[in-house]
């Protein structure tokens, strides 16, 4: 079995699955069972000076079945007394050792204050302290949360003074609602932070009562934007992590956070780069009880591929992440049509005839033949046909091998290298005024 | 003969005739109709004969558009509501699903569709006006789905329409015909209303013997008068009491309450079509303690739709084939003890007090028609020889137009 053992900026845990901070993370009962079932750390729910939170905090977006695949909160920091938090920290230390726990922090923008928050922290035997420098809604109105992550210089400086005291590790939690993120975290860096965590939730409304024109989630009438998070923002989390992650400037540790909610998310975000992972909305929807198959589906498929430890694939996708400028402008590619599996939805057509390329011709459904097929010489093999196609693997894409070398753009734009020929038709309107349709 | 009171409780009478296929919960219509790919030129559409846009009315289930949703389907099929419960779906729309190709169950269309159509039901919402008038007149004989599926149109193409209808009740065999536990009177009743409402007039009780006088007074006319009674068996003993044609036992079913209905102990069936399976699932449901088909030919031969077979034999109803009738006979105190059948082995005698014929629909000889009269028009059972009520609400619905396009000289 593979070693999923990890070790995050000298934080230890048995896996890589941490609990975020947040709801599932407020208090000892939640995080010892979910260490009883087998999560590798948790993130506590950030303490700070106890709040009030409204009636209504979560906003949830469906996708036709799916429920809660993008969900949003308006709930602030954790509204149970510092002494309380601190002292359920230290008992949930005490007897999960092995179990990496950090303390979550958010505090007023003053020296004294973040010294000491930091030092009482330090005294419960936590493994390390994550600044909540992301969090969009409420707390950022007051001058915290994403009011300190969105400004480079507010960053390093508290970073600064929390590195100051602070003797174990500290994880700075990024924000992604700025337009470059990389420059908050060089700042972070630059401040001395130990590792990096991101992505936090993402400014959102998600949506709109029509009987009441409410937006959601609704407290008495009225809304705020909310933090977005889900398997609706992974796409987002996963290129900011690799953004951060090939920063040359960077270099320290990341947990990957934002939609994780499978070992397959969990593998992408390791791949680009991620030391540890954090969850947290898949369990305020299924529960800790996620983990077994986290655990089990990731150290299955490391079997598979031979891979022993994290350390083996972190980061193994982030070669491949280039600039658009540097892909192979001769690398040609034809959709494929199995008409075995096709079962004449007729989709790749129409989406390839209204959203794409006109690069699928019909045939009549009445000949019990195939009712669509590929015109090689429009497809410009852009995935859109594969992507519709209810069928797993009836559309599949096709290298069309040339003999030509790689040329990128950047080397064609310099006079370098030879395009290979493309069809005529790619450039070619194939609509007439007098076409039916 | 069974007494009711005896042998089935009023609340077990209830539950027999209950809807066979109960709607969908709001939950499981979304989530149905969520599964549905939205098919381009879709195979469901294309083997419907009324030719509903399925995908789009789907979509506008799954969008919460359900007044959207029940006007794709009413538009292109009066019948909307009757036939999302009467339709042979297996055999048509769902049957062509093409998820039906990807080793799954197709989408439940038909069940859709009654989520659809049953929310403009419940809100009484009007969906469809009457045209803006054009001063011409068209009569209609029949008040089946055939005739008021074409007077339907007929009024949104902004024609005067009057419907003569001989029975006291319009909606034809929607009303009087259909397997109670598919579809109630009631429902067809209140489609029915929806198309009158649009300002088509009706005249019940009127026979009409003859077109002359129409083909005088109006514009064009429609002919929808479906089928004429039960064909006869030709063999002795059939007109005994205790034996009775399909429709009649039906018809009074659909019009009394339940233990009106006389029902035998033993009940024999002759004819294995869908009213054939119909008149046996009924016996049974009305609490006959034997209900058995009786079919001249093999298994493979029957008429019926293979699932309407399924159904009888969930229904516990038996199938004698290869079993061609000979005689009814009588018991000797008006009723009939048995009937006589020839088989490969020979003779032999079918014990049962209760005989319903059920071998087809012939012509009605009441009324006759020119066949290329430019004013009269056709469809229906009586133009198609007996077919479904999405056929002859599509064969209304052609007519109302080819007579729109003659009567505006196109």
């Amino acid at each position: 079995m593979a070693d999923l053992r990890t070790n995050f900026a000298g934080i230890e845990s048995p896996n890589p699955f941490w609990l975020a901070s947040g709801p599932p993370t407020n208090t000892y009962g939640q995080v010892a069972k979910a260490f009883d079932q087998g999560w590798g750390g948790a993130v506590w729910k950030t303490i700070g000076e106890p709040i009030i939170n409204v009636f209504s905090r979560y906003g949830s977006v469906d996708l036709g079945q799916t429920r809660m695949m993008g969900f949003n909160n308006i709930e602030l920091i954790s509204d149970r007394p510092i002494v309380d938090n601190l002292k359920e920290i230290a008992e949930v230390k005490r007897n999960y050792p092995k179990h990496a726990v950090i303390a979550s922090l958010m505090v007023e923008s003053k020296r004294e204050a973040w010294h000491g928050m930091v030092k009482q922290t330090e005294d419960t035997g936590a493994d390390g302290i994550e600044l909540n420098f992301g969090c969009p809604h409420g707390m950022s109105e007051r001058g915290m949360g994403s009011a300190v992550g969105q400004v480079p210089d507010y960053t390093c400086k508290i970073v600064e003074w929390v590195k100051e005291v602070a003797t174990i590790p500290v994880i700075v939690k990024l924000t992604p609602n700025v337009t470059d993120i990389t420059y908050i975290a060089r700042a972070a860096v630059k401040g001395g932070a130990d590792a990096l965590s991101l992505i936090n939730t993402i400014n959102s409304i998600v949506g709109v009562d029509l009987s009441t024109f409410e937006p959601q989630p609704s407290v008495a009438g009225k809304s705020s934007h909310g933090g977005y998070c889900g398997p609706a923002v992974k796409p987002i989390a996963l290129h900011l992590v690799s953004a951060v992650a090939a920063d040359p400037s960077v270099k320290i540790p990341i947990s990957g956070i934002g939609g994780i909610a499978s070992w397959r998310d969990a593998a992408e975000f390791i791949a680009l780069g991620a030391g540890s992972l954090q969850v947290c909305t898949a369990v305020m929807h299924y529960g800790f009880r996620i983990v077994e198959d986290l655990i089990d589906g990731l150290s299955n498929w490391m079997d598979e591929r031979g891979h022993r430890t994290l350390a083996d694939i972190r980061g193994r996708a982030l070669s491949r992440v280039a600039k658009w400028e540097d892909l192979d402008l001769n690398y040609h590619l034809l959709a494929h049509i199995d008409q075995d599996k096709c079962i004449k939805c007729e989709l790749c057509w129409t989406a390839c005839e209204d959203g794409a390329h006109q690069a699928i011709r019909r045939l009549p459904r009445n000949n019990g033949g195939p009712v669509v097929e590929i015109i090689d010489e429009a497809c410009v093999g852009c995935n859109l046909c594969a992507a519709v196609c209810p069928v797993q693997d009836c559309i599949t894409m096709r290298k069309v091998p040339n003999d030509y070398a790689p040329v990128t753009w950047k080397e064609y734009a310099a006079g370098k290298g030879k395009l290979a020929p493309r069809s005529e038709q790619f450039h070619t309107a194939t609509w007439s005024p007098s076409a039916k349709h | 003969m069974i007494d009711h009171a005896r042998v089935l409780s009023d609340d077990q009478l209830e539950r027999n005739f209950a809807d066979i296929a109960p709607p969908l919960t709001p939950d499981a219509a979304l989530l149905e109709a969520t599964k549905c790919l939205f098919c381009h030129d879709a195979p469901c559409t294309i083997a419907c004969p009324t030719h509903i846009d399925v995908p789009a009315f789907i979509k506008k289930i799954a969008s919460g558009n359900l007044r959207g949703s029940a006007r794709v389907i009413l538009d292109a099929n009066p019948f909307g509501h009757s036939c999302a419960r009467a339709c042979p779906v297996e055999v048509l729309c769902e049957g062509a699903c093409v998820l039906n190709d990807r080793d799954e169950q197709p989408i439940k269309i038909a069940l859709l569709q009654r989520h659809a159509t049953d929310y403009v039901l419940e809100k009484k919402l009007r969906l469809f006006e009457g045209g803006r008038r054009t001063g011409k007149r068209v009569a209609v004989v029949g008040a089946g789905p055939a005739g008021l599926a074409c007077a339907r149109d007929l009024r949104r193409f902004g024609h005067d329409v009057t419907v003569f209808e001989a029975k006291d009740q319009p909606g034809g065999l929607n009303t009087y015909g259909i397997a109670e536990y598919k579809l109630k009177a009631a429902i067809a009743l209140a489609e029915v209303q929806d198309i009158l409402d649009l300002g088509v007039e009706l005249k019940t009780g009127a026979t009409i013997g003859s077109l002359d006088k129409l083909l005088t007074d109006y514009d064009a006319v429609f002919v929808g008068i479906g089928l004429g009674s039960t064909k006869r068996l030709g063999i002795p003993g059939e007109d005994l009491p205790g034996v009775v044609d399909a429709l009649t036992f039906i018809e009074h079913l659909k019009t009394h309450p339940y233990r009106e209905t006389t029902v035998g102990r033993q009940v024999v069936v002759i004819g294995a079509g869908n009213t054939a399976i119909d008149a046996v699932t009924q016996a049974k449901r009305l609490g006959a303690t034997a209900a058995t088909i009786v079919y001249r030919r093999s298994e493979a031969d029957m008429p019926c739709y293979h699932y309407e077979y399924e159904l009888a034999k969930r229904d516990g109803c038996g199938f004698r084939f290869n079993a061609a009738p000979q005689r009814i006979i009588g018991n000797g105190s008006g009723g009939v003890s048995g009937l006589e059948v020839r088989t490969d082995g020979g003779s032999e005698t079918i014990p049962c007090d209760m005989v319903i014929v059920a071998i087809g629909q012939g012509a009605r000889a009441e009324l006759t028609w020119p066949k290329d009269h430019a004013k009269v028009f056709v469809g229906g059972d009586c133009a198609n020889g007996g077919a479904e009520i999405v056929n002859a609400a599509a064969e209304g619905v052609a007519a109302a137009k080819r007579i729109d396009d003659m009567l505006a000289g196109r």
